[in-house]
């Protein structure tokens, strides 16, 4: 049993360490020259184009139901008109970027581990390799690069359509022009406040293509591992986007107030 | 590029081996899969490797090409020891080996056309257009696949892959090249067109080859020379008649 658990946190360190060796090549290749353009761009109309929709829905429903279960609560404090006060701040600070990064997790980690590692089974990466191609070049450095700029721009998306969704709450129980109400959000919002926001968006990003790249690269070679590389790039990327959440809400507070 | 190709081929010429591997070894874990391998391959010629299913045929391939490491042995690939190259010379001289995988390993998110374009615009730095065209057309020509220049893999029969795989590695124009069972697979006839095309690439582009095969038709039509690997060592050498019908019988056994 003690033997087990040994092994196990044994295996766990190493996996760490071979991130780390993987976060370096990835590194060296980002600044290698030879960027892969096409490839990037076709990467990053595949995810935005794959997730827009996804994230588009859940986040107008969202901001509806936020905005519907705030409202009995606020009036009972007799502050309804703190409504969209409320919904820009929980949206924007964090529901937003938090549930567009999860499901970014969901349908992008497992998408690129799933794709990498299929590539690896069928020997496509070896075979890269072998014919003296660079395929951390040409499959990881894009796949993390369009995963880095394409999270961050489905967040404003998603924080967009989650207040949409709020003003449609809002519209059902009296009429606010939409001009009015996004100008209230946007007056109960700093500077302070956005910049944490997106700064971790680019990290969410970055760690949703790096996961999914790490998991599929470096999976296995039967086909089961195409499997268990799509799975755990979404369990260790969710994992990830709480931790950096919580980080950056803690840096951010202490160098601010 | 073409000129460095002329140069390249004219300093291959001066070593009379294109591969020359001596007292080459390879562990994994415990398992001892290569014990003592010593082989050398003339310009020129097509070397059969023949041997059980998990002998160790592919890591020796995967040895000349740097995948895999050695544990101990000298392993020289036109004249240059493998272990002692640095990434750069190793992916050089990568571009001068084609390695053709079992499977095929085709890019399959790409067109036929595209898996060809692919290392040509990516290691030999192609820019033109119409030379890049003619290049593509010319080597699914040779391999009988231009028909299907614009279709998936996914779309392709298993003998078609092969094919693609083939000109794909082809396309470089390799002096050394390195077949991972060709034929498994495919059905006979298939089989005995993919052997015929190995031949007509040795003649064609001049091409050195180590084919590793469990066919026997495959290893009559192609093998100048025939080898036995058993127990991590080479254990028969010579023509494909000598090898049939050698006494042994571990070597014997292949042919029943
Ligand atoms: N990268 C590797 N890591 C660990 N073990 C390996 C590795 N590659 C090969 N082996 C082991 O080496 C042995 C020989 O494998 P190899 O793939 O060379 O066999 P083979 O002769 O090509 O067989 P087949 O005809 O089935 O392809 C096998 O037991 C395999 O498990
Ligand atoms: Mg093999």
């Amino acid at each position: 049993m003690n033997d087990e658990a040994l092994s196990g946190w044994r295996s766990r360190l190493a996996e760490k360490g071979e991130q780390v060796a993987f976060l370096k090549d990835f590194l060296k290749n980002l600044f290698r020259g030879g960027f892969e353009w096409s490839e990037f761009i076709r990467q990053c109309y595949e995810i935005g184009y794959k997730s827009f929709t996804l994230v588009g829905t859940t986040a107008f429903i969202m901001g509806l139901v936020m905005a519907m279960q705030l409202r009995p609560t606020l009036i009972s404090f007799g502050a309804e008109s703190m409504l969209p006060k409320s919904l820009a701040v929980s949206i924007i600070k964090e529901i937003g970027p938090v549930i567009t990064a999860i499901i970014c997790a969901g349908k992008i980690a497992s998408g690129i581990g799933a794709e990498l590692g299929s590539m690896k089974v069928t020997e496509q990466i070896d075979a890269m390799e072998v014919s003296g191609a660079n395929p951390m070049q040409f499959l990881v450095v894009t796949r993390i690069l369009a995963t880095t700029a394409m999270v961050p721009l489905l967040t404003l998306l998603g924080d967009v359509l989650g207040l949409l969704g709020g003003f449609l709450a809002i519209n059902i129980n009296g009429s606010v022009s939409l001009l009015l109400y996004f100008n209230k959000c946007i007056a109960s919002l700093g500077f302070s406040d956005l910049l944490p926001a997106f700064i971790k968006t680019i990290f969410f990003g970055f760690v949703i293509g790096f996961i999914g790249c790490y998991k599929g690269y470096n999976s296995n070679k039967g086909t089961e591992s195409v499997g268990i590389a799509a799975n755990s790039a979404v369990v260790v990327a969710s994992l990830w986007i709480f931790v950096i959440d919580a980080i950056v809400v803690q840096v951010s507070n202490t160098l601010i107030y | 590029m073409w000129d460095l190709t002329t140069k390249e081929t004219a300093s291959v010429q001066e070593h009379e081996n294109v591969l020359h591997i001596k007292g080459l070894k390879k562990s994994f874990g415990k398992k001892e899969v290569l014990r003592d391998i010593d082989l050398d391959v003339k310009r020129g010629e097509n070397v059969v490797v023949l041997g059980k299913s998990g002998s160790g045929k592919s890591v020796i391939i995967q040895c000349i090409v740097g995948m895999i490491s050695p544990d101990a042995g000298v392993l020289q690939v036109f004249g240059e020891e493998v272990s002692s190259l640095n990434e750069k010379e190793l992916k050089k001289l990568r571009t001068r080996i084609g390695f053709l995988f079992q499977s095929g390993a085709l890019y399959d998110s790409m067109t036929v056309r595209e898996n060809m374009e692919f290392p040509l615009m990516r290691i030999l730095k192609l820019r033109n257009q119409a030379e890049i065209d003619k290049r593509v057309e010319e080597v699914l020509k040779s391999v009988g696949l231009f028909e299907s220049i614009d279709k998936m893999p996914s779309d392709l029969s298993g003998g078609m892959r092969k094919r693609a795989g083939l000109a794909r590695t082809l396309v470089l124009n390799p002096e050394l090249m390195l077949y991972d069972e060709p034929t498994t697979g495919l059905d006979p006839i298939t089989s005995r067109e993919i052997s015929n095309l190995v031949l007509q690439i040795q003649k064609k582009y001049k091409t050195t080859a180590i084919i590793i095969t469990h066919d026997m038709e495959c290893a009559a039509i192609t093998a100048d020379r025939v080898l036995v690997l058993s127990d991590g060592e080479f254990i028969a050498e010579g023509s494909f008649e000598a090898i049939k019908n050698s006494k042994d019988k571990h070597v014997s056994s292949f042919f029943k």
